[in-house]
Formats: structure tokens, sequence, C-alpha cells
């Protein structure tokens, strides 16, 4: 490996505004070499990639620092074709397959073999037929140096999940000059045996040369197939050290850094009542991507409960069904009163509340102010903000009411914002969400759910938030439900943590408990040992 | 020139262009020949006429239901208010006032439903509402000739049934607003009843958008899930919105017959809604967001552009373009809006 290395990357950094997400990283890749890129959710993997892209999106945010080199060559990809012709594949998380095509048609597309036909000499190239015996054997081809079997001619809605995912890493394969494929995420939608598979196809891969940049959450795939694996925590390479003899612990450790510390000793300053405030049994919510099956939950008066799991596993299914905001079904009591489901006032009128995780598509108001944003829940379920007039037939919108409890929420979240007028949709991402924040404890609820209140907001915001729930927790009583795709997170705030896998809750265990076994739960504790830390890419 | 530019995008350029048009039909009005303070009053009084009718846009935009294209439906809901009040034999105020009644109460109704049935094609409000304007004027077209009416001023005179296309309200409330406190200088006249009218009516949207319920219709339009997890129904505020939208339209319409001096049914209300919306748009609102303002200063330059183009058109070239000019500029108004969703002129 002492070789050129086919892809350098040197001192990348990238702000998007005033959000940094990546600074000085810096690493190598060798050919043939298979590196692991790991971190938590928000570490800067998705943008380092979209870097090396080229992707506009970059462009039209002010570029990044640093520089790429290909081969030694110092590169500048304006757009993703620029990457592709430079021999770098990717394979994104979500399928880009075009369903009624066959494996060939999908491997081949835009790249087809054409018939050579007096028809073209007249009318031109657009008239060609497609050479259906050349294409087949070039997707075999493709198809053979990961060393599975796949039917060329099969449609792609007809395939299991892995083979499709195998087709798109042929495609990739397909290309003349391929030296490099990003993997994204490969394995999350595959079956165990499916991604031994394809962990095996990635060997074969590596055996020939092509060099392969590794990104998963599941660590045991990056301790058993990476020569070598890239560490990034908040946007910083913290390590970049050989694969060899390291443990899917210590990876974990260094991808959560100084606050795997500092998780345990914030807990446990309070008393927990025994009276349970929340019950919920067999709660079945249909939400796409996120079902609930079968959720069984006894929620104490005063403690922050955490829910954690993969992506897709049902973890934001709990609370947006519970909340009414799509079908559910089950029993919940709250203080020993049935709660009706599928009816979101009624919900908010028993003082739950809730802060989504879709800031601008559920928490959000864009087109109007802040103090329209915080102060309406409230206004409508409680009939806060607004006076009565004509002897109560009317009831007429306080608009200095609305303004002054922005301003207090402005001052005591410290929202960065040009005055309480100013549009939401205009706000970063850490701004927004506090506003959300806000919205809800308006409310004063007693039982506050908040869904992945950290996620895409920077550090500084990070920690605001969550000192936010901590003090509401404390001073007011709230009884909070957190639920997040990050681990350490919800370790370091939450009492009792219970993971969900496949639609149910897999295990509770109090947040001091090993990383190990958190995992354990994560990844269906009744299946192998195979730990994981941290669901869900973005 | 940065100024310039900035309020060139803030004012919209087609409003723009349009205000200094109509400022230019004014500024040459009096060397063609044309009377200013006679055009002057005779575009306030088509403001009077045609305000509400706009007005009746802001609801169903601000709840998210886009341009009310069915405003025919409020407009046969007014209708039929005024016709069975001249049924019934009402005359003066009584009349005006019993019209006005029945065509909020046939508006509420068909409201209602027209709310249901768009809340069962989300996404396509606009689309349906054309054509549930289109399709209910037809049905009407029937009903006229076939209801039971008697009332000799409004049947055809030889057949003894059916309604006339045409039905003036000579002697039941003709000019009753635009006569009202109305001041008369030489050829200019200020039709003040029906300008109060309007303002009022005006005053009653702005004060419904400042009430609770008011603000929930408005984040219902802002954003709908929103809306949905603070506990508010989405489609009843969208049904709310309609329903208001379709009373006001009715409103509209008897307003507007005052001051016309006829009642014109049958094919009548089909072209009522495409004036209403482009001026509406003309004043700067959008598919998703419309204040007062744009009301007020759409009304006056959509109004304004009619009641000046024939006037001075015909008195410079001799021929009748105001009709071809009315079509342009509403249409072209229609089109422009329904590409550019987003941006607000202020």
């Amino acid at each position: 490996m002492e070789a050129v290395p086919i892809l350098s990357l040197r001192n990348i950094g990238k702000a998007f505004y005033e959000n940094r997400v990546l600074a000085d990283v810096s690493f190598d890749v060798a050919p043939g070499e298979i590196i692991g890129l790991v971190g938590e959710n928000g570490a800067g993997k998705s943008t380092l990639m979209k870097i090396l892209f080229g992707m506009p999106v970059i462009r039209e945010t002010g570029g990044f620092e640093g520089s790429i080199l290909i081969d030694g060559k110092e590169v500048d990809f304006r757009t993703p074709f620029d990457a592709l012709d430079a021999g770098i594949g990717m394979v994104h998380q979500e399928f880009s397959l075009i369903p009624g095509f066959t494996t060939t048609e999908n491997i081949l597309l835009n790249r087809e073999s054409f018939q050579n036909s007096i028809l073209i000499d007249i009318f031109g190239p657009r008239i060609s037929a497609l050479d259906r015996m050349t294409m087949e054997s070039r997707s075999k081809k493709a198809i053979d140096k990961l060393g599975v079997t796949l039917d060329p001619n099969m449609l792609i809605k007809e395939m299991p999940v892995g083979h499709k995912q195998f087709t798109e890493i042929a495609r990739e394969l397909g290309r003349e000059n391929v030296k490099l494929i990003v993997l994204d995420e490969p394995t999350a939608v595959l079956t165990e045996s499916e991604a031994e598979t394809l962990l095996a196809s990635l060997r074969i891969l590596s055996a020939e040369g092509i060099a392969i940049i590794f990104i998963s959450h599941r660590l045991r795939e990056v301790v058993e197939l990476c020569h070598r694996v890239v560490v990034l925590r908040d946007g910083h390479l913290v390590k970049d050290y050989p694969a060899k003899g390291t443990t899917t612990k210590e990876i974990a450790s260094l991808m959560v850094g100084r606050r795997m510390e500092s998780a345990a000793e914030e807990t446990h300053r309070k008393d927990i009542g025994s009276g349970s405030v929340l019950t919920v049994e067999k709660l079945w919510v249909d939400m796409p991507g996120e079902r609930v099956r079968s959720v069984d939950l006894d929620i104490k008066q005063g403690e922050i409960f955490g829910i954690g799991g993969l992506a897709g596993q049902g973890k934001l299914g709990i609370p947006n069904g519970l909340m009414g905001l799509y079908p559910a079904g089950g029993t919940v009591t709250l203080h020993g009163q049935p709660v009706p489901l599928n009816a979101p006032r009624a919900v908010l009128e028993r003082k739950m509340a809730f802060v989504s995780e879709d800031r601008r598509g559920v928490g959000l108001l864009l087109d109007e102010g802040i103090d329209w944003n915080i102060a309406f829940t409230a206004m409508q379920v409680q009939d806060k903000y607004v006076k009565p007039i004509l002897g109560g037939l009317f009831l007429w919108r306080s608009d200095s009411a609305m303004v002054d409890l922005a301003k207090e929420y402005i001052d005591l979240l410290e929202i960065k914002c040009t005055g309480p007028g100013q549009r939401a949709g205009t706000l970063s991402g850490g701004n927004q969400q506090k506003v959300c924040l806000a919205k809800a404890f308006a409310l004063r609820p007693d039982l506050l759910f908040v869904s992945e209140p950290t996620r895409g907001i920077d550090i500084g915001a990070k920690h605001l938030v969550l000192d936010t729930l901590r003090k509401y927790n404390r001073e007011y009583g709230t009884t909070i439900v957190m639920i997040s795709s990050e681990l350490e997170e919800l370790r370091s705030i939450c009492d009792r943590i219970g993971i969900v896998y496949e639609g149910r809750i897999e295990g509770i265990l109090p947040s001091t408990a090993p990383i190990e076994e958190f995992g354990i739960l994560m990844a269906g504790a009744d299946k192998d040992v195979a730990p994981a830390v941290a669901g869900g890419g973005n | 020139m940065e100024g310039l530019k900035r309020f060139i995008a803030d004012f919209g350029l087609p409003r723009l262009i349009i205000a200094v048009f109509l400022f230019l039909l004014f500024a040459v009005a009096p060397f063609v020949g044309v009377s200013l303070p006679a055009a002057i009053s005779d575009t306030l009084i088509r403001v009077g006429m045609n305000g509400i009718m706009v007005l009746a846009m802001i609801p169903m935009i601000q709840s998210g239901c886009g341009l009310n294209f069915g405003l025919s439906l409020g407009v046969i809901a007014g209708l039929l208010g005024s016709t069975i009040s001249i049924e019934m034999g009402l005359v003066g105020l009584l009349g005006f006032l019993m019209a006005v009644l029945l065509s909020q109460g046939f508006g509420a109704a068909f409201g209602f439903g027209y709310g249901k049935l768009l809340n069962r094609v989300k996404g396509g409000e606009m689309m349906i509402a054309t054509y549930v304007g289109f399709s209910s004027v037809m049905i009407m077209s029937i009903a006229w000739l076939v209801l039971p009416y008697k009332s000799p001023t409004m049947i055809w005179g030889f057949a003894g049934t059916g309604l006339r296309t045409t039905i003036s309200v000579e002697g039941f409330w003709r000019h009753i607003l635009d006569d009202f406190l109305a001041i008369q200088i030489a050829d200019f006249k200020f039709p003040t009843g029906a300008i109060l009218v309007f303002l009022l009516v005006a005053l009653a949207v702005w004060a419904f958008f400042h009430l609770k319920l008011g603000t929930a219709v408005t984040a219902v339009g802002s954003n709908p899930i929103y809306a949905k997890a603070s506990g508010i129904s989405v489609n009843k505020m969208r049904i709310v919105s309609v329903m208001m939208s379709t009373m006001l339209g009715a409103l509209g319409i008897v307003v507007f017959q005052q001051s016309f001096g006829f009642i014109q049914l049958y094919d009548g209300p089909l072209y009522m809604a495409f004036p209403a919306v482009a001026a509406i748009l003309i004043g700067g609102a959008s598919v998703n967001k419309a204040t007062l303002t744009h009301v007020f200063l759409g009304t006056l330059l959509y109004q304004g552009i009619l009641t000046m183009t024939p006037s001075i058109f015909n008195a410079v070239m001799k021929v009748d373009m105001s009709d071809v000019i009315r079509i342009i500029v509403s249409n072209g108004m229609i089109l422009y809006a329904l590409t550019r969703k987003t941006k607000v002129a202020k």
C-alpha cells in the first residue's frame, strides 16, 4: 500500500453559513483499501461525501476549504458527473433504480450498447436499437465482479432488497474506469445473510484493486471488513488507524468521545415518583417507514424517559401515534384516565405536548412570525393570548400578549433573531428548534414528547436544547419522553432508555448500563450478538 | 439604482406597469375630451360594486384553498336571494335587506357543500373550483326556467313561466346604496353608501382574521400539518373559509345589482369569478397569501383600467378596445399569478 493513493483529502473544511460541520479533515485511500468511515449523526460524514462528489449544494453554500487529490493530481469536481468520470462511484442509502426496468437495463442505464443499422445513418443516433445480447454480457460481467448471482433480466420491483443493493453496486462497477466506490449505509436495509454476502463481495473487489469507502453504523461490520477506520466527531477527524485489533467498543467510544464519561454523572439527581404518568399497552401506529407494532410502556412521574433504536424500527412512530398525527390503536392511560387516540386536540387538552422531529414540516408555520409559532397552539387549545369581546361571543387575538410571550422565550432560549416578528422559515435550524420547544413549553405540559431535538443543529444549540429540557424536568417536574437516534445524547440526559426494534420495545435499561448492552438491544436481542451504535444516517 | 430595483421587486412589476398605465390614462383623459371627474366617479362606483366580491377571495386564499374560481356559486346564492326577495314583493331597504339575508342563507348552505367537496380534492382545489363554478351555473340555467316564480316583473311575458335573462331592480332597490349619502358635484358622484358598505365588510373580514377562529384558518393555510398537530380540525377550518367566501360572493352580487340596476341570470354568474380573481392578484396577492391592502389596491387598479380604457380608446381611436383589454389584463394576471406561487408583493 505504498503506491500513490487513489484519493487524498487534504484539510477539508466546510461551514454552512455560521454552522461549521467539517474542519481540517485529511486522509488517504490506497488502491484496494477499504476505509471504514464512522461517526455519529451530524458528525460530517454525509457532508464529506457531498464535497467529494462535487454536489451542487456545496458550491451553492460557498464551496469548501482544502483540496482533493485523485492519483496525486488536484481535482475540482463541479458536478457529480465529473466525479463519475474520474472513476468514483457512489451507492446511496436510498435506492436510485428504475423499478420497471430489468437488472441489465438499470446497470447500463445511459451507457447502453447499440446495434448498427442503416437507419442510424439516415436518422441519426437517436434511432439506434439496443444490442441486448452485448448488454446482457456486460451486465453479467459487472455482476460477476461482485461474486453474486443476479438474474440480469429480472425487474427491479420484483427483487428482494438485497438484490437491489447488489444491482446498485454492479451499476457502479459497470463503469469503465471505476477506482473507488463509496457505500453509504449499504447494509442498513439488508438481512444478516445478505449483509454477509455483500461484505464478501466487497472483499473480492478490494482484492481486485478497487478502493472502498464504507460508511456504516454497524460497527461490527466495520471491524470485520475494513483495513482502516476513520472516525469523525463533530466535524473533526479524531482518529485514522488500522482496523486490525480494534473493537466495536473502542470505535464507539471514539465516536462519542468525551461525552461518554459525562454520561452517567448528570442523571439520578432527582427523585422520580413511583406513580405512573402514562401507561401504554399494545400500541400500534401506522406511520410509513416507522411502523410501531406493539409497544408497552410505563412512564413514571418526573422522569426523563429515552427511546432509542435504529432508523426505521419505529421509535418515531410512538410519539407521532400517541399525539394523533398518524393512525394508531391500543390502550393509553394518563394519570389513570383513558386517552383517546387519533385525536390531537384531546391529547393536547390533557396537557401532553410534542416537539416533532420534522421541524419544518410539522413543527413550524414557516411563513409566520416567531410570536405566532410559539403562541398558536396554546391559544387554540387553552384559550391563552386571547381577549373575549362582546361578552365572550368572540375571542379576539391579543397580538401584544403574543409578542410578550415570544420575547420571553427569545431571551430564555437565546433565540437569535431580529425580533418576535421574524418569519420562522428564515431562522437557522437550531433557532427553529428552540421555537418548537418554546411552543411546547407555552402549553405548560405535564408530559412532553421530544423527538430528535438535536437533529441537524450545531453543537452550541444542542447543549442549550438539552440543558433546557433538563431544567424543565427539574424545575417544573415535567415528565419528558425523548426520542433520539443518538444514543449518547439519550444516555446523557435520560433516566431510563427503551430501545425499539422492529416496532416493539426490545428492552429498557438504566442510562448507566454499558453501551454494548444498548447495541445488543438495537440489533435485536434475540438474534446473534451484533453490537451497533446510533442508528439512522442523514 | 439598487433602491429602485428593490422597490420594483417588492411592489411587483406587473402591478407597477398597470399602475403607471392607469395613471397615464387619467393624465391623458382631459386632452382627449374625457371628463376626469366623471371618470373618477365611474371608477369609484365600480369599486363599490365589485369590492366585496374581491374580498370574497381572502378567506379561501388564507386557508390554503387557493383562489376561489368557484365564486359563481356564491353569485348564484345571491341571485336566489335577490329574486326571491323580489318575488316576495318587498321594495326599498326592506327588499334589499331581505335579498341580503336570503343570499347569506343560500351562501352558507352552498358553501358548506362546496367546502366538503374541496376537502376531498386537496391540492387540486382551484381546478375543481373552476368546474364547480361552471357546472353550477349550467344547472341553475335549468332551474331558473322551472322554479315556480310568479312575479310579473321577472318572468317571461309571453310564456308566463321561467325567469328572464335580465331583471331590472328599478322600483325595488336600484342604487339604494349608491345614492345613500351620495355626494354629487356637477358630474362627479361619490357613492358613499356603497363604499361604506364595502369598507364595513372589509372591516368584518379584518376582524375575523383577528379572532381565534380566523387565526386558526390562517394557520391551516400556512401549514396544515402544524395546525393538525395543534389540535385544529383542518377540514373544518377549510369549510369555514369556503362558506365565508361563498357568503361574501353572495353579498357581493347583491351589492353589485343595486348599483348595476339589473339581476343577470343564466350565463351571468359565469364570468364573475375571473375579474375578482384578477383584481386581487393585481393588488399583489399570491395564491396563498392575501391582505386587505391587496384587495383595495387591486380593485382600484383593475376597475380603474376597466373604466378608463374604453373611454380613452374610444375617444382616440374610435374603436371599442375595452373588452379586449379587459380580457388580456384579467387572464394575463391570473396566468402570471399561477406561475409565481409563493412571492407576495408588499
